[in-house]
């Protein structure tokens, strides 16, 4: 062998070896995040009440406590998160990839999404619907009146689908304008590129709140689907599954056990009902079970609050966009949300 | 001597001449290179296939037959939210070959006049076009299309604008176009005959065939006898002949947009989008057109324009008859590159909401059903179809525009 050729042929040989040797394996997500020191997390682009900056520069919002109470269990630190703003568009792809933990946007459960797309829905952590924005001086009362309107929709969603199956069974025609993200419908929709918007009802309330004058337009009275919003993790990780899943469900049974923000560390030490104890850790250790701490549940509610002070903080009554419980409410009061025993 | 060397060659071959003996060592390296490629390629296939299994994806095509479920705004082919993910792929394709074709068309068209200009005696308008060129080309065509987007949505009336006693905009032509800020609409034109529009085109087609044909007569005639005779006459006649009684017979009528309920109903709909995307890809090409162009008109030797005013031809005439056509064997070239970029510019769409392959096959498509990579390698396959089909044509017609030589 020449000596031009040697060193040659080596490398490529000791390209193949290390290229062969490069196989990826299935990580443990749990460990993942431990060894990183923070959790990545996928969010909206931008939607108000669910997953915002705000004036401040930090993220908030509904989706984006989801984040921190999962950070807070797994790490102990509510602000360890590294947030991923995502398009309706990419986030699966995001999330399949490896980019990041787990998809916290006000993404549906949907059958095809949960096998096919090989992801797993942890749990719902808010009861939506799809409804249409239209303005108040268009004059229509339903949306049977919707037929040959131009309507914004974004690509790439379960809404996209329930926007043509309606027009189609109620044998009305329409013009969709496609667009990618909620700033673009918005934007779109109030220089009547668009007559209607449709989306989540609750994005649409949000995207109400920040209009010039919200009185001017009004959500229609259809609600034509079911819409159940919850994070989502790639297929095959149970534990990690099971601790996004039990984050969230440890804030619910927070607020109906009457855990707070502000009492959960009085509480931890001084409440003698035994759920609240297997709850925070003092009694028995619940945390080691899916390989947290003892106080993985504490930690997350003194973060983020429980569920329905992060409702109330971010999209209830009393915040700009206005939505009400609902069928959001606990089971106690009428509503879907119910956490199974903690035991 | 040749005795020794055939001996070798055949007789006594043994694994180190492969290396060391010149005549084999080529041939050597490049079966193992061969080998060594291949396999890292079938690597890279195997550990693709394993991994997207393991994911609980493994790669499969078959949901390009499953029923979309939404809707495309503008399609050329028959195309409904029951139709297949294939279709709804094909949908997209033609979308994608609608704005390449008439962007290229146009980007030709208006290069051709910017580079020309810009080699005009005329200062201020040799100056204009270099102003052009300069600042289309120094700006990312995205940025063209979001602010070409931006103008027609933001400037122009919606079409509730037009409603009412009140209203504050107004249909061009005598009520026949509205130009709205959801698009273009005009009138179309329909026909009462079955197949009326195909008797118009072919009456057309066969029109100018005769025209063309007439032309050619005279000119055999001016080349034998020196004299043209006029075609204009019997050429004119045919005309009216043929596409007067094709008009005739198929009955046209013309279908005038008009608002009704929520937009503008009849007629054609050239959506905002297209629009938007057409301008801004056909703009910020002729930039680099116009160049192409003046770079090919410099090539062209000073003294031919000479020679040509010196036998009395005009200026126009010059360029037409003497300077262009040597000009284009420097120009089509770079051209065919050009529209080649075009055609992968036009990608850019989703911006703007035009749905053309990228918005279908690997945007919604991709989305609803998870398939990214299949759905991204069709994509890929279908712009290199596309791209090697343009590339094939016009290096065709390259060929056969170049200088023969004998």
């Amino acid at each position: 062998m020449n000596p031009v050729t040697k060193p040659v042929m080596a490398s490529a040989v000791g390209l193949l070896v290390a290229v062969m040797g490069a196989i990826p394996a299935l990580a443990d997500t749990l460990e993942t995040v431990r060894e990183r020191g923070r959790l990545v997390c996928g969010v909206n682009t931008g939607l108000a009440g669910f997953s915002y900056t705000d004036s401040k520069g930090e993220w908030a919002g509904f989706d984006v406590d989801i984040c921190r109470a999962v950070a807070a269990a797994t790490l102990g630190d509510g602000d360890a998160v590294e947030f991923v703003p995502l398009t309706g568009k990419t986030r699966f792809t995001a999330l399949s990839s490896g980019e990041i933990d787990i998809l916290s946007r006000n993404t549906t459960w949907t059958y095809s999404r949960d096998t096919e797309l090989a992801a797993d829905f942890t749990g719902t952590t808010y009861y939506d619907g799809q409804g249409f924005l239209i303005r108040k001086a268009v004059g229509i009362e339903s949306a049977k009146d919707l037929d040959g309107a131009t309507v914004c929709i974004q690509t790439g969603t379960t809404t996209e689908l329930n926007l043509s199956e309606f027009f189609l069974s109620n044998g009305m025609s329409y013009e969709p304008v496609p667009i990618e993200s909620p700033a673009e419908a918005q934007q779109q929709y109030l220089a009547q590129s668009c007559d209607v918007y449709t989306a989540d009802t609750s994005a649409l309330a949000a995207a109400r709140s920040s209009f010039a004058d919200p009185t001017a337009h009004m959500i229609l009275p259809e609600v034509i689907s079911k819409e159940p919003l919850g994070p989502l993790v790639r297929h095959g990780d149970d534990r990690w599954a099971d601790i996004v899943g039990w984050t969230v469900r440890a804030l619910v049974a927070a607020e109906e056990l009457g855990l707070t923000s502000e009492n959960v560390d009085e509480q931890a030490a001084a409440s003698k009902v035994p759920e609240v104890g297997r709850l925070l850790g003092t009694d028995g250790d619940l945390g080691a079970m899916n390989g947290l701490s003892a106080g993985w549940a504490r930690d997350a509610i003194a973060a983020v609050g429980n569920y329905g002070e992060m409702f109330s903080r971010n999209l209830g009554t009393d915040s700009p966009i206005g939505l009400e419980r609902g069928l959001n409410a606990l089971w106690t009061n009428g509503g879907l949300q119910y956490a199974p025993p903690f035991r | 001597m040749a005795h020794t060397a055939l001996t070798i060659a055949t007789d006594r071959i043994r694994l180190p001449h492969l290396l060391s003996d010149t005549r084999y060592r080529d041939k050597t390296l490049q079966a193992i290179a061969a080998v060594l490629i291949l396999t890292v390629l079938g690597w890279l296939i195997s550990n693709t296939l394993t991994n997207m299994a393991a994911l609980g994806k493994p790669i499969s095509f078959g949901f390009l037959f499953d029923k979309a479920g939404y809707d495309i705004n503008q399609s050329l082919i028959p195309y409904s939210p029951e139709s297949s993910h294939l279709r709804a792929a094909l949908t997209g394709l033609v979308n994608t070959l609608v704005v390449a074709a008439m962007g290229c068309a146009t980007a030709t068209v208006l290069g051709l006049f910017i580079g020309i200009a810009r080699l005009s005696p005329n200062r201020p308008l040799a100056g204009l076009a270099r102003v052009y060129v300069e600042v289309f080309r120094n700006v990312p065509v995205l940025l063209w299309l979001l602010l070409i987007f931006a103008l027609i949505t933001e400037a122009l009336p919606p079409p509730s604008a037009f409603r009412g006693a009140d209203h504050t905009a107004t249909m061009w032509l005598s009520d026949s176009i509205a130009v709205t800020n959801r698009g273009v609409f005009v009138p179309s034109l329909s026909f009462t005959t079955p197949g009326g529009a195909w008797m118009l085109v072919a009456a057309i087609i066969g029109a100018g065939a005769c025209s063309f044909a007439l032309a050619r007569v005279a000119d055999r005639r001016q080349r034998a006898t020196g004299r043209r005779p006029g075609t204009w006459l019997p050429a004119l006649g045919i005309w009216i002949a043929l596409v007067g009684l094709a008009v005739v017979w198929s009955g046209p009528a013309l279908t005038v947009p008009e608002l009704k309920g929520f937009n503008f109903r009849g007629g054609v709909h050239l959506r905002n989008s297209l629009i938007a995307l057409w301008l801004a890809l056909s703009l910020y090409t002729a930039a680099f057109v116009a160049e192409i162009v003046r770079s090919g008109i410099a090539a062209v030797a000073e003294g031919q324009k000479e020679a040509a005013a010196s036998l009395g031809l005009s200026p126009g005439q010059t360029m037409r008859l003497v300077v262009l056509p040597q000009a284009q064997r420097v120009i089509i070239p770079p051209l065919i590159s050009q529209y080649l970029s075009l055609t992968k510019n036009s990608s850019l769409a989703i911006a703007v909401g035009y749905m053309d392959l990228t918005g279908t096959l690997m945007g919604i498509t991709l989305n609803q059903t998870g398939r990214e990579l299949e759905a991204v390698l069709l994509g890929m396959g279908f712009y290199l179809s596309v791209s090697a089909g343009v590339s094939v044509a016009l290096n065709w017609y390259n060929a056969r525009v170049q200088w023969k030589e004998r």
